[in-house]
């Protein structure tokens, strides 16, 4: 008979704190410097809420991002942290990773950090399965260089760097990440700290690389980008694993199967409960997870799937990496070690 | 023939003699057989002196095809010795690589001493009751003509018969073959009467000591192990795979067991950032690339620059700009290193000389990124990567210690921890995650000098830069003064190189001094900080010469950091310096210009 084991955390080899932590410990003296009214506001708030109710050290956290915005986070947070280089965030986090299996690794980006001058590197850390959590502040748009449209802004976008509207087909992150055949993706909103609170917490605790993206309104330069989807009648589904897929009004609308395979919206009460698919989130083949992240508009947004796509078990990167490695000996042995591996087996005397 | 030509260079370590290899493959992975593209070919120079490269010219050339000869026939020294195996010399081998006529009958080859014979027929017949398939049988030619290469330089057989034994054990029917076919090329040495002479060559006047056979790559390598092992930190490899440059991924990927993360990344721009990852969470990042590679490692070098973090970034220098050719050596890098980076961002530069010296060049580079938190460019290039010698094996006990000198406690009067405050040697403060109390944030913003908070005051900046420029200089302390080979101090004549130059620049001033003339020679390691003394050392000769394989970049450095009138001596056909071309230049130079 198998033994019932639990699965490796995202935390797992992390030490725990020896004290209990407040949000207070977390709190670095930086002046925080987003612009009035910023969405980054609300997640900073709450990541700094979620960090001590991870309950491990907070020497053990680093916090690494790349350029924008939302790439500040780090300065904020009294943790270990690296403000790094336009998008390469996710690859100095694998190296990080990579060495020090006891560090709780964070990568925080924005949607041009993350999915135009570091796409490579993002989707490579989510092919490879690095044990990193990366926070994707999406507002559609760039704001530390003033407002031009981003790589998922809507088309047709009107800023400074396309006057009469830009002609770029947007990404969905979430398609990409599942694309890439991320073990978790995820989506959340800045305004909604509870929800936000839960799907940072399983990220963290998914071993393997965890997707979030959270939209994120930027009041400068791409102000109420997101409102459609916050109005209370308006167009957030909200993924649960198990549940039925429904949404709007006293959860009037379902999601359910076309004949021919793909997703749609329909009113329950024409369709049947019974026709509204149940999400899996854990369900090994991400073609569901995929179709679900299709629901999301391009345009301006009104309809947009948030909660887990998906959460699945696979080995870590970094943990198959280390596991290839023997234990290294302690510093004498490892030096005559190497002086044999140096020496060689063909010498010869002079 | 990489594997023939690797045992014959064991015979001569064996024998004792001084040695200098260089194999050339073809570019392409599997060109077609027969034609010009696909010749691979391993060229050596054993002697019994000093051997500083694997010579320009040939004594004995072993072609195996007509695309063999074809491809290598211009260098064999007039009256040298052509073995060839004629088997495949049909009228449509010798078209397809563009011989109308016969060249082993249409006398072209009148000044050589031609041994032609079928080379094949003879090792498939001394194998032919072993049971071998045709292609099998075929392929034991590269043992029979070492066997009889073994024959003509008088080596013993014994070397070669042990290393079969090793590499076939467990494959009984190769290992008889392979040990018929060795001596069937020594016996058809001793029996066949085509050579009127065998040769000896003495051991080489070499320093006592256990030696081993070492590439640059390899001996590279196990410097950046050796660094890491001394200051107790593990080594972290991010690389993407580049020609010269993946052997050093490929070495340091095989050891699972000494302490060496490797990471092949998506891009050599990850390839550098995990490595700066690795550096901030307290290991040893190094990355490895070439030209191409350097230019898109740029701006994450800039960040370490900016970070005071330890990293290292191997450039094997390949012959440019862009693609250029890959699998051909060239220095068109230097400039890169030095000044490759947006804004101010010094870091210290070491060239190894020579493909042994890899070693030292890379310990050096990491007791110098570890002890000055600072990112270090190691150049190397294609001619050493590839090229091996013999290397004294050093004692690990004996190299100097590295210390990280990690920050365990806080470091201002009221408890706090200041990223940015450094020691006498302008070094910062190293604290990595994991060490309670000294949590900070590290970026690529300007950072106030100490707190290393973020800075945008004028004055701050203005100091940051010149403090980053000087901790640079500080390095001069692990830099010694450049060693000038003068003999009897009467040159007026001084040949300075930097890199891998020196080897070929050695090897042509024993030519000028043998035939009379004195020269000064000198070969620059440290290329940034330069030596404390290289201004002197410039100034005492009449005249300065300065070979690259590049159009004169190091002169143009030179003559603007010394007001020294430095001529400038380049080549840039993606091949080492010839030796014989470069002494014949010097003596001209001797003889017209300081008369």
């Amino acid at each position: 008979m198998s033994e019932l084991v639990s699965p490796p955390s995202g935390l797992s080899g992390v030490p725990l704190a020896i004290g209990p932590l407040t949000r207070k410990d977390f709190v670095s003296d930086a002046e925080v410097r987003w612009c009035p009214g910023c969405g980054d506001y609300a997640v900073l708030a709450a990541f700094q809420g979620l960090l001590p109710e991870l309950g491990v050290r907070r020497e053990n956290t680093v916090i690494v991002s790349g350029i924008g915005c939302s790439s500040r986070f780090p300065y904020y947070l009294d943790t270990y942290g690296m403000h790094s280089i336009h998008g390469r965030a996710p690859a100095i986090a694998t190296g990080i990773a990579m060495t020090r299996p006891d560090l709780s690794v964070w990568v925080v980006t924005g949607d041009g950090d993350a999915l135009s001058i570091g796409g490579n590197h993002l989707i490579h850390a989510l092919r490879r399965n690095v044990n990193i959590t990366i926070m994707l502040f999406n507002n559609r748009i760039y704001g530390l260089t003033k407002g031009q449209y981003s790589p998922t802004s809507e088309r047709g976008k009107v800023t400074k760097s396309s006057p009469v509207g830009s002609v770029d087909a947007p990404f969905n992150p979430i398609s990409l990440a599942l694309g890439a055949e991320a073990t978790f993706v995820a989506r959340t909103v800045d305004s909604h700290r509870a929800h936000l609170n839960e799907v940072l917490t399983a990220a963290v605790n998914h071993r393997g690389a965890s997707l979030v993206e959270i939209y994120q309104n930027c009041p400068i330069f791409n102000d109420d980008a997101f409102a459609g989807l916050k109005a209370a009648d308006g167009g957030l589904i909200n993924l649960r694993h198990g549940e039925p897929v429904t949404f709007g009004p006293d959860n009037s609308m379902g999601v359910i199967r076309r004949p021919d395979g793909t997703l749609a919206t329909a009113p329950v009460a024409e369709v049947g409960i019974g026709q509204v698919i149940v999400h899996d989130a854990h369900a090994a083949d991400p073609q569901l997870a995929f179709a679900l992240s299709r629901l999301t508009d391009s345009g301006g947004l009104t309809l947009a799937p948030v909660g887990i796509f998906r959460d699945v078990e696979a080995p870590s990167y970094d943990d198959l990496a280390r596991a290839q490695l023997t234990a290294v000996p302690k510093p004498k042995a490892r030096l005559a070690d190497l002086q044999r591996l140096i020496t060689g087996e063909e010498t010869w005397t002079a | 023939m990489q594997l023939t030509g690797d045992r014959f260079t064991h015979d001569a370590a064996a024998a004792g003699n001084d040695f200098s290899t260089l194999p050339n493959f073809p570019a392409e992975i599997r060109a077609p057989v027969g034609t010009l593209a696909g010749v691979s070919s391993f060229q050596l120079q054993f002697a019994a002196h000093h051997v500083h490269t694997p010579g320009d010219q040939v004594d004995v050339l072993v072609a195996m095809n007509p695309a063999a000869l074809k491809a290598n026939i211009a260098d064999l020294r007039s009256g040298g010795v052509l073995i060839v195996d004629n088997a495949d010399f049909t009228a449509r081998n010798l078209a397809k690589v563009g011989y109308t006529e016969d060249p082993l009958t249409d006398g072209s080859l009148n000044a050589i001493q031609v041994h032609a014979f079928d080379l094949s027929s003879l090792a498939v017949g001394a194998v032919a009751e072993l049971g071998l398939n045709r292609r099998e049988a075929l392929r034991t030619k590269n043992m029979f003509a070492l066997g009889l290469l073994d024959w003509l330089y008088t080596r013993p057989e014994a070397i070669t018969l042990n290393f079969l034994e090793r590499k076939f054990a467990d494959r009984p029917a190769l290992l008889a073959a392979n040990v018929a076919a060795v001596k069937a090329g020594y016996a058809f040495g001793e029996t066949s009467e085509l050579f009127h002479h065998r040769y000896v060559v003495p051991p080489a006047p070499i320093k006592a000591g256990t030696y081993r056979r070492v590439s640059g790559n390899l001996a590279l390598a196990y410097g950046l192990l050796a660094g890491a092992a001394k200051a107790g930190l593990q080594l972290f490899l991010g690389a993407y795979p580049i020609t010269p440059a993946s052997d050093v991924l490929h070495h340091l990927a095989r050891l699972k067991s000494s302490g060496v993360l490797t990471f092949q990344a998506e891009d050599e721009i990850a390839a550098v950032g995990a490595a700066v990852g690795a550096s901030f969470a307290g290991q040893l990042g190094v990355t490895a690339t070439s030209g191409p590679g350097m230019a898109l490692k740029a701006e994450t070098i800039g960040l370490a620059v900016m970070l005071e973090l330890p990293l290292i970034v191997c450039d094997i220098q390949r012959a440019g700009p862009s693609t250029g050719m890959p699998t051909k050596t060239e220095q068109g890098d230097l400039n890169q290193a030095l000044f490759g980076r947006p804004g101010e961002a010094p870091l210290p530069v070491i060239a190894a000389q020579s493909p042994a010296d890899c070693f030292a060049a890379a310990y050096e580079a990491a007791r110098i990124a570890i002890e000055f938190r600072t990112p270090v460019i190691l150049l190397s290039d294609g001619f050493l990567a590839n090229s091996s010698e013999p290397w004294q094996v050093p004692q690990l006990s004996e190299l100097p210690e590295i210390h990280p000198n990690f920050a365990t406690e806080p470091n201002r009067p009221d408890g706090r921890y200041w990223p940015y405050l450094r020691d006498e040697r302008l070094a910062r403060s190293w604290a990595i995650p994991g060490t309670p109390g000294l949590e900070h944030r590290v970026g690529g913003l300007e950072k106030a000098d100490g707190s290393g908070g973020i800075s945008y005051d004028p004055a701050n900046h203005e100091a940051m830069t010149r403090l980053r420029q000087a901790k640079l200089e500080r390095v001069i302390e692990f830099v010694p003064d450049l060693p000038v080979d003068d003999p009897d101090g009467s040159a007026e004549l001084l040949v300075l190189g930097w890199g891998s130059t020196y080897g070929p620049i050695q090897a042509a001033a024993r030519q000028v001094r043998e035939a009379g003339h004195a020269v000064a020679i000198a070969g620059l390691r440290h290329l940034n900080p330069l030596p404390a003394n290289l201004g002197e050392v410039l100034r005492r000769y009449r005249k300065v010469i300065v070979p690259e394989l590049n159009l004169g970049q190091l002169t143009m450095l030179l003559r603007a950091r010394y007001l020294v009138d430095v001529t400038s001596y380049t080549k840039v056909a993606g091949l080492p310096l010839s030796q014989a071309e470069l002494a014949a230049d010097l003596i001209s130079i001797i003889k017209e210009d300081l008369r």
